[in-house]
């Protein structure tokens, strides 16, 4: 499974981790319309973490799109709020 | 789960028109991206030098304020000593989150880079892999892979692109800054109030005034019992020692 952190590289990640990914990703939306910014931080970071860590970069001339696109590292709260509000990092 | 964040981006890739047409027809079109990309990098590289020279300013202000307490404090103004030293606590505040936001940027310029050079490399591999694709494979084959290339690439621009827009936008935050900051500093306003931006309440402000109390107090005495030292009879550090340094001068 191909993923990349947006504004950085895209990595290849086992199967399974796309499953611990999911679970973050839930929970990190929980935490986000709870309004509790330090435990979407906290959620956010360990998705980085593992993707990082467990991933294995993609080469710079293979040409692939992505399964997951996680935002960019430096996501500010309230733009997380806007990912999941609707009016994501891109404005209409 | 990034259904969310997916689709988001998405919307990003389909700004950028289809990807595979813009690749197929466009050269024009990924020459200005590039081309975007490198007054990025050189908009990130001017921000950074300007945040550097004021970093500079304010280091000279802190080193100019700590004399002045201590000229203060000599001459017995204690009131005088303390306002120095508040100024030179704020001064000291603003000039670690100059630093904070040079480094930042720093980081940004250097990542622009890389993400130009790979761009480089994948529409490079892009122009390179369609030909072998048409060689190799039947025509209805041939057009799968090379949209899923295309997909890949046009993923890159996409992302390229939003890197930049980051890019442009904290540079802008950090100008705008620095502008408010210059005009502050011309203008003589440095007072604690400013240590801290908007988004701080009244008890925040409270809580840091206090600290800074606390920290200026201390600083105050450390001043005060180096310069007692200095006064007494053989520590020829300041003012009370240069008498001793005339007499070695003067010849024998």
């Amino acid at each position: 499974m191909i993923v990349r952190i947006a504004t950085e590289r895209q990595y290849r990640l086992p199967d399974e981790t796309a499953d611990r990914l999911n679970e973050l990703d839930n929970e990190a939306v929980a935490a986000v319309e709870a309004d509790d910014e330090p435990r979407f931080r906290q959620l956010f970071d360990e998705m980085l973490t593992i993707v990082r860590r467990d991933g294995q970069l993609v080469e710079e001339d293979e040409l692939t799109g992505s399964q997951i696109i996680i935002p960019p590292p430096d996501l500010t709260f309230a733009e997380a709020k806007g990912e999941f509000t609707g009016e994501g990092l891109i404005p209409d | 789960m990034s259904v969310v964040f997916k689709s988001k981006i998405s919307k990003l890739l389909d700004r950028a028109e289809d990807p595979s047409e813009t690749l197929e027809y466009s050269y024009q079109k990924q020459m200005e991206l590039l081309q975007n990309v490198k007054k990025g990098v050189a908009d990130v590289v001017t921000a950074k030098k300007r945040l550097q020279l004021q970093s500079q300013k304010m280091e000279q202000q802190v080193v100019k304020l700590d004399t002045q307490a201590r000229q203060a404090l000599s001459a017995g103004r204690d009131d005088l000593a303390r306002v120095a030293l508040e100024r030179k606590q704020f001064t000291q505040t603003e000039l670690q989150s100059l630093d904070g936001q040079v480094v930042e940027l720093e980081t940004q310029q250097q990542q622009l880079i890389e993400k130009e050079q790979r761009l480089r490399v994948k529409l490079e591999q892009f122009r390179t892999k369609k030909e072998v694709i048409k060689a190799q494979y039947s025509a209805a084959e041939a057009q799968v892979k090379i949209s899923e290339a295309a997909t890949g690439v046009g993923e890159e621009m996409a992302d390229i692109g939003l890197a930049m827009q980051r890019a442009q936008d904290k540079t802008e935050n950090m100008r705008a800054r620095a502008g408010a900051m210059e005009e502050l500093e011309e203008a003589g306003a440095f007072d604690d109030n400013l240590t801290l931006g908007s988004g701080k309440d009244d008890i925040d402000r409270e809580l840091a005034k206090l600290t800074t109390g606390t920290e200026v107090d201390s600083e105050l005495e450390r001043m005060k019992a180096e310069l007692g030292a200095g006064s007494g009879a053989d520590a020829p550090a300041l003012g009370a020692g240069g008498d001793d340094i005339n007499k070695e001068e003067k010849p024998a």
